[in-house]
């Protein structure tokens, strides 16, 4: 009984520690004091703040545009790089599975660094293109595409490609309809993984981002190191909201795939 | 187009972005201004008490985060794993969710609470800095220690039970060596980023320099020499550990183990 409580106040603890300073932000972001601890009345103004500030605003769809364009392209091209790999020879195949962890493993800083040097330092492009941001982004989201469409092809039966050929299905046929529907959750977790991969990001995005764009995380870095308490305070009001809606999605997400798992269990019975 | 050849957009890709700018990075590390080849970078790295310096406030950083990370996520794995309650995904999805949330953002957060309980940062800029990391990387150190623990079989610690072993006997000597994969892949997950993620220092009013404030001045400086310097040495850091612990093997990792 003791060994219980103490398990359970250990992992209230940790929950603790990991929830408190965000939902005490929640908590003040519908305050109208700028300063933790003291007392203050009931306002949305930091709400206000937050969306009607066009710096703010274009600064929160620009890091939105470009974690959807980079994930889609992280997404298009992760996917058949792994469709590619788990078909070719070893050496190919090989050869793309350690490139891919390249990324995997390295530093962020690192990566960007590199892909600042390359592109801006060495063949010039110009910054303000938004080409090598979106090519860092890509950089750094494709391998975990990659990662996680290859087990999906590995727990594919072999069997089905090659009936579809039998059956009369041209390649790019028994690849659309036959190959493609079965990796599908896997494409769709890595989208959903590169997205939140390039939300997050900081480090690519200062080496290769034009001078007058910024994500969220540049954003809050400079954000916090100024003075500007209207400013603070309306990335409070963010954070209440980014929590809110990663709630919502997870609970979605979650009634989805137990609703799913009942239906499955249905038709087992069945 | 086969299906082989599919493959071939990805693999330009990875030759043009992630191997190509790790060459010229290495090019520009052994290089001066002009373009001679010259060793000058890195003897000024090792000859110097500042960089030297740096570099061991990093692996001094590191440790710490990583071993106060793993006393923290260890117990939450083990008890997580033990736990009989119903719903437990939801339980395990609470201490996965802040890993979703931007992480600068959780860091202005604990900057107000730290604020609020030191009053100053100032006074404890190490620990502060200890916090920060550990706030930002503990998720990524619970979810392989708690998938490796999970996938132990439970009738070997009943064999050990029956054989006599006490309760901390079996921990010990079966639970800890049995889940060594998922903490060698949680320490990785913490170590390296630690050694790099200057960010948190500088919102914590950390001005001591880590190995990637290296970087990210001598970018602001547009010394591309020195900076790649830096990339190199980080990157032999990274590829020591990475062999170390056989993580080249793995297509499992803690990151992509997010969804």
């Amino acid at each position: 009984m003791i060994k219980k409580i103490f398990r359970a106040c250990w992992l209230a603890l940790v929950l603790l520690f990991m929830y408190c300073p965000i939902l005490i932000l929640v908590v003040y972001s519908f305050t109208d004091t700028a300063i933790i601890g003291t007392s203050g009345n009931l306002s949305f103004k930091n709400y206000i703040t937050l969306f009607t500030t066009s710096d703010l605003r274009n600064m929160i769809i620009g890091t939105l545009v470009l974690a959807l364009v980079s994930g889609l392209i992280a997404t298009v091209l992760g996917t058949f790089g792994a469709i590619g790999a788990f078909y070719s020879r070893k050496s190919a195949k090989g050869f793309l599975m350690l490139a891919n962890q390249i990324p995997v493993v390295n530093a962020d800083v690192v990566t960007g660094f590199s892909i600042c040097v390359l592109l801006i330092v060495v063949i010039g492009v110009e910054k303000s293109t938004f080409i090598p941001l979106i090519i860092g982004h890509t950089a750094l989201c494709t391998p975990f595409v990659f990662l996680s469409v290859l087990p999906r092809l590995k727990q594919m039966d072999p069997s089905l490609y090659e009936a579809a050929r039998d059956l009369g299905a041209s390649p790019s046929q028994a690849l659309y309809r036959v190959v493609f529907p079965q990796i599908v959750p896997g494409i769709v977790s890595g989208f959903f993984l590169s997205v939140t991969l390039s939300l997050d990001d900081y480090f690519i995005t200062t080496y290769t981002k034009p001078a007058t764009f910024d994500t969220i995380s540049t954003y809050v870095v400079n954000a916090t190191k100024g003075s500007q308490t209207a400013i603070k305070t309306a990335l409070w009001a963010l954070s209440t909201v980014f929590f809110v809606v990663i709630i919502v999605a997870v609970i979605v997400m979650n009634t989805a795939s137990s609703r799913k798992a009942g239906d499955d269990i249905e038709k087992a019975n069945a | 187009m086969t299906r082989k050849q599919l493959g071939i957009p990805y693999a330009v890709f990875l030759i043009c972005f992630v191997i190509a700018p790790l060459l010229v990075v290495l090019y520009y590390a052994f290089t001066n201004g002009e373009g001679y080849f010259t060793f000058a970078n890195f003897i000024r790295f090792f000859t110097d008490q500042n960089t030297i310096g740096t570099l061991f406030y990093s692996l001094a950083l590191s440790l710490c985060t990583t071993a106060v990370c793993l006393l923290i996520a260890y117990p939450t794995a083990y008890f997580l794993a033990q736990s009989k309650i119903k719903r437990k995904a939801v339980l395990l999805g609470l201490f996965i969710i802040p890993m979703w949330i931007n992480f600068t953002l959780r860091i202005a957060a604990l900057k107000e609470i730290l604020t609020l309980i030191e009053g100053n940062l100032a006074f404890h800029p190490f620990l502060n800095s200890v916090v920060g990391m550990t706030y930002d990387f503990l998720p990524f150190m619970i979810l392989p220690l708690y998938t490796t623990i999970t996938k132990i079989d439970p009738s070997l610690g009943e064999a050990s039970r029956d054989l006599g072993a006490t309760r901390w006997e079996t921990f010990t000597r079966v639970t800890i060596p049995l889940s060594l994969p998922g903490i060698i892949s949680g320490v990785t997950m913490v170590f390296l980023p630690a050694m790099t993620n200057y960010v948190v220092l500088d919102m914590l009013y950390n001005s001591t320099y880590i190995m990637g404030s290296l970087i990210g001045s001598y970018f602001s400086a547009y010394d591309w020499n020195s900076g790649s310097m830096i990339s190199i040495v980080l990157l032999i850091i990274i590829f020591l550990v990475t062999w170390a612990t056989g993580g080249f093997k793995d297509e499992e990792n803690a990151r992509g183990a997010l969804l």
